[in-house]
């Protein structure tokens, strides 16, 4: 057993844990963050995906122990927490507005990885969504309205910038 | 447009479910943990078929952290064997096998321990003793007499057989000009959800309850269990605020419940079992149809299909549970949108040493059309006809409705020739057939695929009593409860787990129209079975119809209690009211508002019309409309409504590469009235990406020694971002006279025409070269070696 110290969502958080358990299994069972998902468990489907120093990884591919001393973020980590649950992060309130999603169980790894699109791409194309989902299987929505979804929080979080940049002028 | 009509209906409104979902805050099972919880790790036979001789398990029990093993032979002592839907009674099945194993994968024993981790360690240590057996896969196989049955004491392998002759079959053929006849398989697959089946039971043994948490999709699930498990029914409390991730049909892991049932009971503690991948896709027993057609189809020379002669044999797995209805089904649109006067349809189910098939998706409906709609392809080429002009010419008209078929099912409502028409408009038909022409000059093969069919929706059972003459149901039912509070708000309670249909929002938005108050304030829970009224979950494309239905209902129920509370109050007649926004006018200009009527109800019993009880609560346990009558000489009303659907696409491959990349996708698609278009919109998508995987990629493939090939994501493939194309849905709104709105269902709807519209897009591919695809999916390497074969 190895005493284990992550980062996750900003924070840190001890338990004690084997080499063998991965990061879902540590996410979900000792940090008691239940937003990451497993769906297949051998790095295809994409449910559990979280950011590692903001790029989009798969905890099932990935050991906890490897994880220390990375900034792991969480779909618990996106949007409000604490006092501000239930306000919704840009890329969260676009999949609800287009309904980018029906069952909820791929829907956090979207998110995620959606996350890591427009962190490096504020303006990608439809290609470049469909690109950037191509390794978080949905069986609920073929797509079409998550596609929708990302394109819209990219639209927003532009408008937000172009906002941002025009105060800063007028400052 | 009927849009109008509402102002909360068929408006874009957000999905209430959406929120949590994006928050990462739903609740699946898996996220469910109990206090001193165990969990169960099964152990999967290597063979698919063999005598099991003994299992030790000394080893395993030696193991720190494990608790018990159970074997087939303890729980076949303390169980009743699970349901079979035909009258089967020799084909027994446990949930873990019992003296011998029928399929390659199938559960032998499974492990209890204090981790998952753990039980998944000791099942390395159990050594079962084993004597392989032969074995059958094949369906066609499975019916020789020579083939040893996967259930000696069953006798055979055969599971259903029966012959149904809806109208003059012989005088059809007698009269038509021409008859052809062809085979098709529809490949086994299913839907894969990406959570995988999950099930926690708690056994209380001071209150004698067994409590259940389970991501499950089922009617009846909680009678089940009791029946297995030789509990009252009411000592089986199932919770229902459960968020399932992804059924569309197949989450009944019953096998799963009863064992963890059992243990719960046993242990007198909670056990929980969350299958891993590999264990959902060899034995979570939720493969779907696996479907051979031999068709022959009568008709005229001008293309007039009169009479169709069917042979579908089904590959059910090694035991039976409800796969042979998925055969049933299919009757209640056995002629498809077209006029086809009389249909012969001999229905096998067999067994096989496969896994168990469960209820996917249209519930063998897909398969079928696939079948109807290939059968219109190969009419139209033997005629040199053009296919879409085939199917007008056969479809039914608008002016026909309610049409008979001949199998015993009116059709509700329809305009098929009207959707067709918009489809072809919106996807600018010439310059498609322009754009695969262009494509096939510059050596691409290019090809146009056409589907027309319908999604009986509504979901009685009624294929129950018709394949099974001892099985008497005709009710099917579904029943939503509705509580206004003391501070007047509105909380409505719903029976069923919901698996992404967005029941919260059908139920708050109905009550919101029928109520005229914002659904947004409408709170919706699910408690658990014993807190119930009756229902038969979201199966058969049934809840908009059915707990939309039953919402509305009660909330009509609701509303006329405050009208008769509003008279008495201002001393006048319930007609000289009107019902407005929550308030209630009277036609001489005075008001009554929502609060006082509320205060009235709750707090003022002396000023409440005599009699009347005080409160203001209703519920309403709704059948399913013309679900009135027992089957007659083989015909029965099946489904209520019948939404229909058009596919139009364009699909084009490199001859030596065969890879499809699909280039434009529309879907003409009328559900009646739409209560939420965003979440209609979705299930529409979401089936037709499911269908492009039946189509092309989709397929639970077994070696010649009955192990299960494709056992994860890598090589059981679905379709990605890529392979999915944007999509284009051409709406179209022909109300069902038969529903409180004019709805019908939509949870299946893509699904039931895109592997047929795919499929026929492929062949159109290669009809130059002669080629013929007869089985789905077509996969990349069948299409390229094809090729090969004709052109080297």
């Amino acid at each position: 057993m190895n005493d284990v110290t992550l980062t996750i969502n900003g924070k840190p958080v001890s338990g004690v844990t084997e080499p063998r358990v991965t990061l879902l299994d540590y996410l979900r069972d000792v940090a008691g963050l239940k937003g990451t998902h497993a769906g297949c468990e051998h790095g295809v489907c994409g449910a559990c995906t979280v950011l590692i120093d903001g790029i989009a990884v798969r905890s099932c591919l990935m050991l906890a122990v490897q994880a220390e001393g990375v900034d792991i973020t969480t779909i618990e980590g996106i949007g409000g927490s604490g006092a501000h649950a239930g306000e919704l992060g840009v890329i969260q309130d676009a999949f609800c507005e287009t309904h980018g999603l029906q069952c909820g169980y791929c829907t956090p790894g979207m998110i995620l990885t959606a996350e890591a699109l427009l962190s490096v791409n504020i303006d990608p194309t439809e290609h470049e969504v469909r690109e950037a989902i191509s390794g978080n299987i949905c069986r609920c929505t073929g797509y079409v309205q998550i596609v929708e979804a990302i394109l819209l929080a990219a639209k927003r979080l532009g408008q937000r910038n172009d906002a941002a940049t025009s105060d800063t002028t007028v400052a | 447009m009927s849009e109008q009509k509402y102002k909360f209906l068929s408006t874009p409104r957000r999905p209430v479910e959406d929120r949590r979902f994006v928050a990462g805050r739903g609740k699946f099972i898996a996220d469910l943990d109990r206090p001193n919880m165990l969990h169960v790790a099964p152990l999967a036979s290597h063979y698919a078929a063999a005598v099991i001789n003994g299992i030790d398990a000394s080893a395993a029990l030696a193991m720190p952290g494990v608790v018990d093993v159970i074997t087939g032979a303890e729980l076949a002592a303390a169980v009743e064997p699970l349901m079979n839907g035909l009258n089967t009674p020799n084909v027994r099945r446990f949930p873990l096998a019992v003296d011998r194993v029928r399929y390659a994968g199938e559960w032998v024993c499974a492990v209890v321990a204090e981790s998952r981790a753990l039980a998944e360690d000791a099942l390395e240590k159990i050594i079962v003793d084993a004597t392989p057996q032969p074995f059958i896969l094949d369906a066609e196989a499975a019916l020789l007499e020579t083939s040893a049955p996967v259930h000696p004491e069953h006798g055979s392998n055969l599971l259903l057989d029966r012959k149904f002759v809806w109208g003059p079959v012989d005088d059809d053929f007698e009269a038509a000009a021409h008859s052809l006849s062809f085979s098709v398989t529809w490949g086994r697959n299913s839907t894969v959800p990406i959570e995988t089946f999950g099930v926690l039971a708690e056994w209380n043994g001071w209150d004698q309850m067994l409590d259940i948490w389970a991501s499950i999709q089922m009617p009846k699930y909680a009678d089940q269990i009791a029946r297995s498990l030789n509990l009252p029914s009411n000592a089986i409390r199932v919770h229902y605020d459960v968020d399932v991730g992804g059924s569309y049909g197949v989450k009944r892991g019953i096998k799963h419940s009863v064992l963890v049932g059992y243990i719960a009971r046993k242990l007198g503690c909670p056990v929980r079992l969350i299958e891993d991948r590999l264990e959902n896709m060899r034995a979570g027993d939720a493969h779907g149809p696996e479907r051979k057609f031999d068709i022959t189809i009568a008709f005229d020379q001008d293309g007039t299909v009169r009479s169709m002669k069917m042979r579908a044999l089904d590959n059910a797995g090694a035991y039976a549970g409800r796969a042979p209805f998925q055969l049933g089904k299919p009757i209640s649109a056995i002629v498809g949108p077209y006029q086809i006067n009389s249909v012969a349809y001999h229905a096998l189910s067999v067994t096989t040493n496969k896994t168990v098939q469960e209820a996917v998706r249209g519930f063998g409906q897909a398969p079928t059309n696939y079948a109807i709609e290939t059968a219109m392809d190969r009419v139209a080429e033997y005629l040199g006809m053009d296919r879409l002009a085939l199917r007008q010419k056969n479809l039914i008209r608008e002016d026909q409705f309610p049409y008979l078929i001949p199998s015993g099912s009116y059709y509700d409502s329809g305009d098929y020739h009207a959707v067709i028409d918009k489809v072809l408009a919106a996807a600018d038909y010439p310059a498609m057939l322009a754009e695969r022409d262009r494509l096939r000059d510059a050596g691409m093969m290019a090809g146009i695929g056409i589907a027309a069919c319908l999604e009986p929706s509504g979901g009685n059972s009624s294929f129950e009593p018709l394949l099974n003459e001892s099985n008497q149901t005709s009710t099917w039912m579904e029943s939503c409860q509705v509580n206004i509070d003391a501070l007047g708000k509105v909380t409505a309670r719903i029976h069923t787990t919901s698996s992404g249909q967005g029941h919260e929002t059908l139920v708050s938005t109905v009550l919101g129209e029928v109520m005229q108050i914002d659904p947004e304030l409408i709170r919706i829970t699910r408690p658990n079975s014993l807190e119930s009224l009756p229902g038969n979950s979201p199966v058969g494309s049934r809840m908009a119809i059915m707990l939309g239905g039953a919402a509305a209902r009660a909330g009509e129920k609701l509303k006329a209690k405050i009208m008769a509370i509003a008279a008495h109050r201002l001393g006048v007649a319930i007609d000289q009211l009107r019902y407005e926004g929550g308030d209630v006018l009277a036609h001489d200009g005075r008001c009554l508002g929502w609060d006082e009527m509320v205060e009235l109800a709750h707090r003022q019993y002396h000023n409440l019309p005599d009699g009347m009880d005080p409160g203001l609560a209703s519920f309403d346990i709704m059948q399913v409309p013309t679900g009135d009558a027992l089957p007659v000489n083989d015909k029965v009303q099946m489904y209520p409504c019948y939404s229909f659907e058009f596919h139009l696409l364009l699909v084009s491959f490199d001859p030596i590469i065969g890879r499809p990349d699909i280039h434009s996708y529309f879907i003409g698609h009328d559900c009646g009235t739409v209560i939420n278009p965003a979440i209609v919109s979705g299930m529409t998508y979401g089936g037709i990406a499911h269908g492009i995987g039946a189509a092309l990629f989709e397929e639970f493939a077994y070696d010649a020694n009955g192990q299960l090939l494709t056992q994860s994501f890598l090589d059981y493939l679905m379709p990605s971002s890529h392979e999915v194309p944007a999509i284009q849905i051409v709406k179209h709104c022909t109300p069902s006279p038969h529903t409180v709105f004019g709805q019908k269902g939509s949870g299946e709807s893509g699904y039931l025409g895109a592997p047929a519209a795919v499929s026929g897009a492929i062949n159109d591919a290669v009809s130059g070269l002669g080629i013929h695809f007869e089985k789905l999916p077509i996969r990349m390497s069948a299409i390229s070696d094809a090729i090969a074969a004709k052109t080297s």
